[in-house]
């Protein structure tokens, strides 16, 4: 069980490397639970390395970090059962059909599976398209799909790395419902993005990252 | 998460499910492999030499069918970046690792299949204890899609892997080649092989099959880490 007391992210000076080069340098961030959290900074400023960290998918080389108060140096598997993390890629099988890809998941995740067709038509794939080849998708169809996943995962923390990316105008205002949505339901979600004044509409505050620290 | 044997249950009818969609075995590495058999018979041209050498042939084509196999089923994990999806989950990798050798399994045994009634067809030879023949062909099986899973999982990240992947799997797999060939040997009882002959190498390959396996699913998570 995560200490419910914790804050949902605390990083403390953490040093987190993208390869020999130091990507996080220092970063120190408290993010409380069920805030929306917009993360932005130029490219190259740690934002993916943040995320992929909180995921406990990146080592913390210094520093120290917690993520729903478990230590991401030494119980990073409990990290990433409690986490979703949506990055560049969409994490997809090209041959299954949407419905199959989101179903995989469901299962991992323990969910029950009509989830999976709920999670698809909460991001508005449904019908005929959720039985497509995913490699038969657009990029935009495909990030929908990969966003289901997310959903149907029912992580405490969602860690998305440029969700709007290949999105169309309605597949970006189902997103934003979706996330406020989540803050509802007592989710923690952090945006990395571009698209700044859209997700500032609805996040709780904003962290600037410039040289891999919190400016 | 769920636990171990839910997961590799889920991965395993998930690389099925790709497989049945994208019949890349069906269609590419079973020819593949029919051909090796079908090369080495006109190669050899001779049909008592063909009939001493069938059961080493069914191995070696198994083997390069093996290479290719895992080489596809790691790739189509890492092309969109499914398999670290994976790892971010939290998913239980011993159960990701049983469930892919689970479902590497299921596609070698169809292709051995075809590749010994390549042989008996081929290489006019006939099998002489079925009990034993299907004892080697579970046995070597596991063990080659528990190495061929271990270092598929080592390299899937790697820079060359098309060229690193054999060359760390073959020598490892070499034992399976021995001991499967022995045995094969002894169940068409070519070459003066007796049937009974073949089971020391039975044991010797279950023996390869339980270590692989377990040292896999320890390691597993591991060699996939960054």
């Amino acid at each position: 069980m995560s200490d419910v007391r914790a804050e949902a992210i605390e990083l403390r000076d953490a040093v987190v490397l993208y390869g020999a080069h130091p990507a996080l340098t220092g970063a120190s961030v408290r993010i409380g639970r069920g805030e929306i959290v917009l993360v932005e900074g130029a490219n190259g400023s740690g934002k993916s390395t943040l995320l992929r960290a909180c995921a406990g998918l990146k080592p913390l080389v210094r520093g120290e970090g917690r993520v729903l108060g478990f230590d991401l140096r030494h119980e990073r598997a409990e990290v990433r059962r409690r986490t979703a993390l949506l990055a560049h890629r969409d994490g997809l099988w090209a041959d299954l059909t949407a419905l199959e890809n989101v179903q995989v998941w469901a299962r991992l995740a323990g969910a029950a599976p009509d989830e999976a067709a709920a999670a698809l038509g909460r991001m508005g794939i449904a019908g005929p398209l959720a039985s497509r080849r995913v490699g038969s998708m657009s990029a935009g169809q495909k990030r929908r799909c990969a966003l289901a996943c997310v959903v149907v995962r029912r992580a405490e923390v969602w860690l998305l790395d440029e969700p709007h990316s290949a999105l169309d105008a309605q597949g970006r205002d189902d997103l934003d419902a979706l996330l406020v949505a989540a803050r509802a339901a007592g989710a923690t979600v952090v945006v990395a993005s571009h698209d700044t004044e859209r997700v500032a509409a609805f996040a709780d505050r904003r962290i600037v990252l410039s040289g891999g620290r919190v400016a | 998460m769920t636990e171990p044997l839910a997961t590799a249950r889920t991965i395993a009818a998930k690389d099925l499910a790709v497989e049945r969609r994208s019949r890349v075995v069906a269609n590419q590495v079973l020819p593949f492999a029919g051909l090796v058999m079908v090369m080495f018979a006109f190669a050899l041209d001779d049909d008592a030499i063909a009939s001493r050498v069938a059961g080493g042939l069914v191995w070696l084509a198994a083997l390069l069918a093996l290479l290719v196999t895992v080489q596809r089923s790691f790739a189509v994990d890492a092309a969109d970046g499914a398999l670290e999806a994976i790892r971010a989950a939290g998913a239980d990798m011993r159960g990701v690792f049983l469930g892919k050798v689970a479902a590497l399994a299921v596609q070698l045994l169809v292709l051995e299949a075809v590749l010994v009634a390549a042989a008996i067809v081929l290489y006019r030879v006939s099998v002489r204890d079925p009990l034993l023949l299907v004892a080697v062909l579970v046995a070597a099986t596991a063990g080659l899609a528990a190495v061929g899973c271990i270092y598929g999982g080592v390299v899937a990240g790697a820079g060359g892997r098309e060229t690193l992947l054999p060359l760390l799997l073959m020598p490892v797999a070499a034992p399976v080649l021995i001991g499967a060939t022995r045995a094969t040997e002894s169940a068409f009882a070519s070459g003066g092989a007796t049937p009974a002959e073949g089971w020391p190498w039975v044991g010797l390959l279950a023996a390869f099959a339980a270590v692989f396996l377990v040292a896999g699913a320890m390691s597993f998570a591991a060699l996939v880490e960054e």
